[in-house]
């Protein structure tokens, strides 16, 4: 396998392959899901696909924050940012994000006041810098950048910089797993755990999985072979009929998480009820929202939130695609009506969205590990 | 949004303790230490950061391996943008203040 010369381990590389296909009994179909849009991204973009028996299937999870986000969340957002006087600002991935009437990018064009911020911190920032103005930063993320809104809340709240909300769109993993596990259309044998999200949250949550629903679990890093030596571990679990939670990345994750982070956390949010993904629907207690201790710096709690929702277009499989029943290439719209360039859904958008690392690895441009690791 | 970004922290900042500047392949912006609070880095120690927070101590040889593992997924230059963007560096006031049209 000449192609694999490129990375930086590569006879370790080889010997994971080997060791799967070793692992891997051949009467039997392996479905593994990795819950991460990183892992998906680095999956497509290494080719890791060729180096798995073909009945070693990845099935690609939710774990994209700007794919789950529902339309209507973009809609709320964009018109509380109507008012005068308003600064919209968030992260880059959220810029091309279609809402009914355009993405931010697109209000920006018309007008509105829309600033891209790489932190939090600095939409804080903007708020102390143009005190005649309201600064409404627009959050997504799960655990991995919760943390970081929630302390962003503590410092504006000892602050008192009044003229800054947030517009909370923060989701939890687990029940979008437990959600993906309850859908009777879906069989699974194994996860690859998130790697940041557990950073924080640890390793721990995931003990259900493998104890109430019999499914090994393995916290990954995002180097090829991270990944494969992830799916190594989960192989040997299945071989010996075992369901545990494994730590790959224990270079980076501690089984505990990040207590300081979780902390904060529990101080600023609450779970909300309910909360609606895009293509997985309704989730209870799957989203978080700020207390009412912190309400003055709640988009929600101070602004009268019109609370649109939009159902997907149609045509376009988003759901059965986030949910892992549909492969990007099934979807009728995929690469004609919906590419990067123009998204309908948005698994499209985001480069951890698995239509677009399928689009950009696989459909556009077919590469090899070879060229992979040069680009 | 979602990348790890390793660098160094190269002082405390000492006005405000919970921010430190952070060495980042030679950008230097400053990040929040306050979710590494039960553990303070110091100078010289090296972290994870996400979105201008410190999420994580790392070593110094992972710090490496990961700035290798974005330059591999093609993200090494957006973990620059987005380190350069901190602080609202690259803020530039691109049109005057005008009231959103309908």
């Amino acid at each position: 396998m000449k192609f694999v010369d490129e990375f930086r381990a590569p006879e370790l590389i080889a010997k994971a392959g080997e060791e799967i296909r070793k692992l891997a009994d051949s009467d039997r179909h392996y479905r593994i899901m990795e819950v991460c849009g990183g892992h998906t991204h680095a999956i497509y973009r290494f080719g890791l696909k060729d180096l798995l028996p073909a009945n070693v299937e990845l099935i690609h999870g939710p774990g994209c924050p700007v794919c789950v986000l529902p339309m209507g969340r973009i809609d709320d957002g964009l018109s509380l940012a109507a008012q005068p006087e308003f600064i919209f600002a968030a992260f880059g991935d959220m810029m091309r994000v279609p809402g009914t009437h355009g993405s931010p990018l697109e209000y920006k064009a018309r007008g509105m006041d829309v600033r891209i911020v790489y932190s939090p911190a600095d939409a804080l920032k903007l708020a102390r810098n143009n005190p005649e103005k309201h600064v409404m930063f627009f959050a997504i993320g799960f655990e991995t950048t919760a943390p970081s809104t929630a302390l962003t809340l503590v410092r504006a709240k000892a602050e008192g910089l009044n003229n800054f909300s947030v517009f909370c769109n923060h989701v939890t993993i687990i029940p979008a797993i437990r959600a993906i596990l309850d859908s009777p259309d879906m069989r699974l044998d194994g996860f690859v755990g998130p790697g940041h999200v557990s950073t924080v949250i640890g390793c721990r949550p995931y003990d259900w999985i493998a104890k109430a629903e019999g499914k090994p679990v393995v916290v990954s890093g995002f180097e090829p072979l991270d990944i494969l030596q992830s799916i190594v571990m989960l192989l040997r679990q299945l071989r010996r009929g075992e369901a545990k939670v494994e730590n790959q990345y224990t270079r980076v994750v501690p089984w505990e998480g990040n207590r300081a982070a979780l902390r904060v956390m529990a101080e600023v949010f609450e779970l909300r009820p309910y909360f609606e993904w895009r293509g997985l629907g309704f989730i209870s207690q799957s989203a978080l929202k700020i207390r009412e201790s912190y309400g003055t710096w709640d988009a929600e709690q101070r602004f009268t939130v019109p609370g649109i929702r939009v159902t997907d277009p149609k045509a376009a499989q988003c759901g059965e695609v986030l949910k892992g029943v549909l492969k990007p290439t099934q979807c009728k719209l995929f690469g004609r009506e919906c590419t990067p360039e123009q998204p309908v859904g948005a698994l499209m958008v985001s480069s951890e969205g698995s239509c677009a690392a399928y689009y950009n690895y696989e459909h556009r441009k077919p590469i090899t590990i070879a060229n992979a690791a040069t680009r | 949004m979602c990348l790890a970004i390793p660098g160094q922290i190269v002082a405390i900042d000492s006005q405000n303790t919970h921010l430190a500047t952070v060495d980042v392949v030679g950008v230097r912006r400053k990040v929040d230490l306050g979710l590494l609070q039960d553990e303070l880095p110091v100078p010289g120690d090296w972290v994870l950061i996400h979105v201008g927070f410190a999420m994580s101590k790392i070593s110094e040889a992972d710090a490496a391996d990961q700035m290798e593992t974005l330059t591999m997924l093609g993200e090494a230059a957006a973990a620059i943008e987005e380190v350069r963007g901190y602080g609202l560096e690259n803020e530039i006031p691109d049109y005057p203040p005008q009231r959103w049209k309908q």
